[in-house]
């Protein structure tokens, strides 16, 4: 009956209505796509950078992640990895070393990262294997080849064959010297690492840089981003017990916000200024509407003192009200989540091509076209806003017929 | 008089005009002040990066840009000097530089860094690093040994001032040449990124420790705020032989001016969304005013206004609605803008990811009065166009069906 009665009134002015509804569903459908385009944007560039740098955890020496010492190892690998395969969320590991050093070429010299892959491992935990653009990848066996970021090779002017002279320091202060061959090229995109990166098999770095079996990063993958709190909660446990065996000083385990803490707060930052931005839609879109709830009651004075005096009571009048403006909200919400829907689904089938902003979005990682990703929270989010927002800009008029006196309502023109 | 009829008639429902005018100023403001925010991180990114040694425009030999090696310095800055005296530039200051790639290294520490030769005097005029010294001391003019690190750098070397630093590079002849520093001075800069990067030595030390002789990498030139540097570009071009190169800031600094570009197409599409959002309110809102005046306007019919007088009335009213909005929404968002022009919104808390992606630690609005004028007119000419709607309804009624209306 009441609801009923709340539907008949919905219809009783349509264009109002519809108009009203409308603006509802502008502001779902336009949040649902733009949550969606945000978490597509985070979600390739957080799965670039876990995917080509970092992996989604590390185990370090503590304090090897802000002062990046040749000498501060993980000793003791194999223990390590022990403590993985017993957690059934890692899926897969490897092992990294990594080492300042000079690279020349007969007439360029540049100081760059040398960083030791496993290189039958290494694909399991990064895609740095797609990327190589000349030549190919490093393969198990392989001694003193290197695979070159390509912008590193450009300035170097050294390409595929050709031969490059590393000098760095060991881990025992002992002078690191070799030529290796680059065997490959690989481009990533993103400027800063492809000018400075430059891979060479770890069992070779290893014996260069006198690591005596030790690496600097065992780096591990779990099936996403979401399984990362649980394993890393589990391995610091684990490790914690080894380092009291050993009565040595535990090691560090990092998750990827820990390993980028840029990437993270920058996601965070823009995240919470689009929130603001978002707001600030809501609260016109709110007024625009309160101002239909407000009329519908100026124009039905008369009929709710009508009503009143055949006995309804007030609080069943403003249950009445919100009834109807949340019906409205609720409809033009729907509409929004299906009109963004579609719309969002439609740019994540085709992507969006952002012309001559590609290259900045290539250093975030995020390459070519960008696809919009619909999930659960970025379809709710937006519209259980708009709707919260809206209650409270319904609820105003609604108590507004608290004040009505029946005698003077019906003789309201 | 159709002025003070729509102005009457806006407060016959003084309610319902106060709700839409506030829904049109919050809109209007959001705009405004959104759109500020944009251009005071836009206008402050340029200002830095302009600050950080890249300045209005830059002369070099040609192909240094693309290959920034020893190989590639001018051998004698005469020549590029004569020209920028020849051309006339009111209040522009230059410096000469020497930058190179080389490697900084301690005891215990080595890394990638530019090295870069000043003249300390006139760098000082030109670039951040004049006023950046926060310990120690800044370089003399000639300094042989003395070297600015920045704050980041020392951080990571575990060292302070007073200490060596030695840099490795390689020099004219195609040799490493290596030269031991005493570290004179820490620097600061708005990115933890820049600290890490450049190292300043004297030109004078530089020229020594790489065998340039009197040779230079590249001529920084800043023209005072505000000026275009393009005309001055092409004045300095066409002074010079082939071999040189001029690139202003834009040609320099190609992310930044595409950064830039992406938000202005932001900062638009941002208006058009708050218009859309305001205007399902607007049209409503006149629907509905006009609705409950049909039987007036049918007697204005009968009283023989023509349709069109009609429009002009509703259109009036909605302008005059709008107007009122648009001033208070603009008084919001000068208010806003004053109020946290002074100390800015600081991100510090976000000190990582506003480095992450580039960004001022602290964000200052810059009010643009075309910025503010594009808003104001967004708002005022669709506002208009979505008011016919109301008012074409209005105009299509005639006075026998009016009166019968109840």
């Amino acid at each position: 009956m009441h609801l009923r009665m709340a539907w008949r009134n919905v219809w009783r002015n349509r264009r109002r209505s519809l108009l009203t509804m409308a603006a509802i569903a502008f502001a779902c459908a336009l949040l649902v796509f733009m949550l969606s385009f945000q978490f597509g944007a985070y979600e390739a560039m957080i799965n670039t950078a876990v995917k080509v740098h970092t992996g989604y955890f590390q185990v370090q020496a503590p304090g090897y992640q802000e002062k990046r010492e040749v000498r501060r190892v993980v000793e003791n690998p194999a223990a390590v990895v022990r403590c993985l395969d017993t957690i059934p969320d890692v899926t897969a590991h490897t092992f990294r070393a990594n080492a300042f050093s000079l690279a020349s070429s007969e007439d360029r010299t540049y100081g760059i990262s040398v960083t030791g892959i496993d290189p039958a491992r290494e694909p399991g935990v990064s895609t740095i294997q797609t990327l190589v653009r000349e030549g190919m990848f490093l393969e198990p066996g392989d001694g003193p080849a290197a695979l070159v970021g390509a912008l590193l090779a450009r300035n170097l002017r050294v390409g595929v064959g050709d031969d490059v002279t590393l000098l760095g320091q060991g881990r025992d202060g002992s002078i690191a010297a070799t030529v290796v061959t680059v065997k490959g090229t690989f481009s990533s995109g993103q400027d800063d690492f492809d000018r400075s990166a430059l891979y060479i098999p770890l069992d070779y770095f290893q014996e260069l840089y006198a690591m005596r079996g030790a690496v600097h990063e065992v780096v591990g993958v779990t099936p996403s981003i979401w399984a990362v709190p649980a394993v890393e909660r589990r391995l610091a446990m684990d490790l914690e017990r080894l380092s009291r065996e050993k009565k040595t000083q535990p090691l560090a385990v990092l998750d990827w916000k820990a390993l980028m803490p840029g990437l993270a707060q920058g996601i965070y930052l823009d995240l919470v200024s689009g929130l603001i931005f978002y707001l600030m839609l809501i609260i016109v879109v709110a007024f625009s509407i309160m101002n239909t709830f407000l009329m519908a009651i100026f124009e039905r004075t008369r009929e709710f003192g009508v009503l009143m005096a055949m006995g309804t009571t007030t609080g069943r009048l403003t249950r009445l009200l919100l009834t109807e403006s949340m019906m409205m909200t609720l409809m033009g919400m729907a509409a929004g989540m299906l009109l963004g829907s579609a719309v969002t689904l439609y740019f994540e089938a085709v992507g969006i091509d952002f012309g001559s902003a590609a290259d900045i979005l290539r250093q975030y990682g995020i390459s070519g076209r960008m696809h919009p990703v619909l999930t659960a929270p970025s379809l709710l989010i937006g519209p259980l806003l708009v709707c919260f927002i809206t209650f409270w800009a319904a609820l105003w008029p609604a108590l507004r017929v608290r004040r009505l006196n029946p005698v003077e309502a019906m003789t309201h023109v | 008089m159709t002025l003070r009829m729509a102005w009457r008639n806006l407060w016959r429902n003084s309610r319902r005009t106060m709700v839409i005018l506030t829904a049109v100023a919050v809109g209007v403001f959001s705009m405004i002040f959104i759109g500020a925010l944009m251009a005071g991180v836009g206008e402050q990114m340029i200002r830095t990066s302009i600050a950080t040694l890249v300045g209005s425009l830059q002369i070099h030999q040609h192909g240094y840009r693309d290959d920034p090696v020893v190989e590639n310095t001018m051998e004698d800055p005469s020549e590029p000097q004569a020209a920028l005296a020849s051309v006339r530039m009111p209040d522009a200051r230059w410096s000469r530089r020497v930058r190179v790639s080389a490697v900084a290294g301690n005891a215990r520490h080595s890394a990638g860094v530019s090295l870069v030769g000043i003249e300390p005097e006139r760098e000082a005029a030109v670039s951040f690093i004049g006023g950046a010294v926060t310990e120690g001391r800044g370089l003399s003019p000639g300094d042989p040994y003395g070297i600015l690190v920045g704050r980041a750098l020392v951080g990571t070397f575990e060292t302070r001032v007073g200490r060596k630093l030695v840099l490795m590079s390689q020099a004219a002849d195609g040799e490493m040449a290596s030269r031991a520093f005493t570290i004179a001075g820490v620097f600061r800069a708005e990115l933890e990124a820049t600290e890490k990067q450049f190292v300043f030595v004297s030109l004078a030390a530089a020229q020594e420790m790489l065998g340039l002789g009197e040779g230079v990498s590249e001529i920084a030139v800043l023209l005072p705020d505000g000026a275009d540097p393009d005309p001055v570009a092409r004045a300095l071009a066409a002074a010079l032989p082939e071999r040189y190169e001029i690139l202003t800031w834009r040609e320099l600094l190609p992310m930044l001016t595409a950064y830039i570009e992406m938000n202005d197409t932001f900062t638009a599409i941002w208006y058009l969304v708050v218009f859309i959002a305001m205007g399902f309110g607007i049209i409503n809102t006149l629907l509905m005013a006009v609705f409950e005046r049909m039987r007036e306007f049918g007697l204005m019919r009968a009283l023989g206004m023509t349709p069109g007088g009609i429009v002009r009335e509703v259109l009036v009213e909605s302008g005059l609605l709008l107007a009122i909005g648009m001033a208070a929404g603009n008084a919001l968002a000068v208010a806003a803008v004053a109020a946290i022009g002074e100390n800015g919104i600081d991100l510090s808390a976000f000190a990582a990811g506003v480095e992450y992606a580039g960004m001022p630690r602290v964000i200052y609005p810059a009010l643009s009065f075309a910025g503010a004028l594009e808003a104001n007119l967004t708002v005022w000419v669709l506002g208009l166009i979505v008011s016919l709607y109301p008012a074409l309804k209005a105009a299509r009624i005639t006075p026998v069906s009016a009166m019968a209306r109840v």
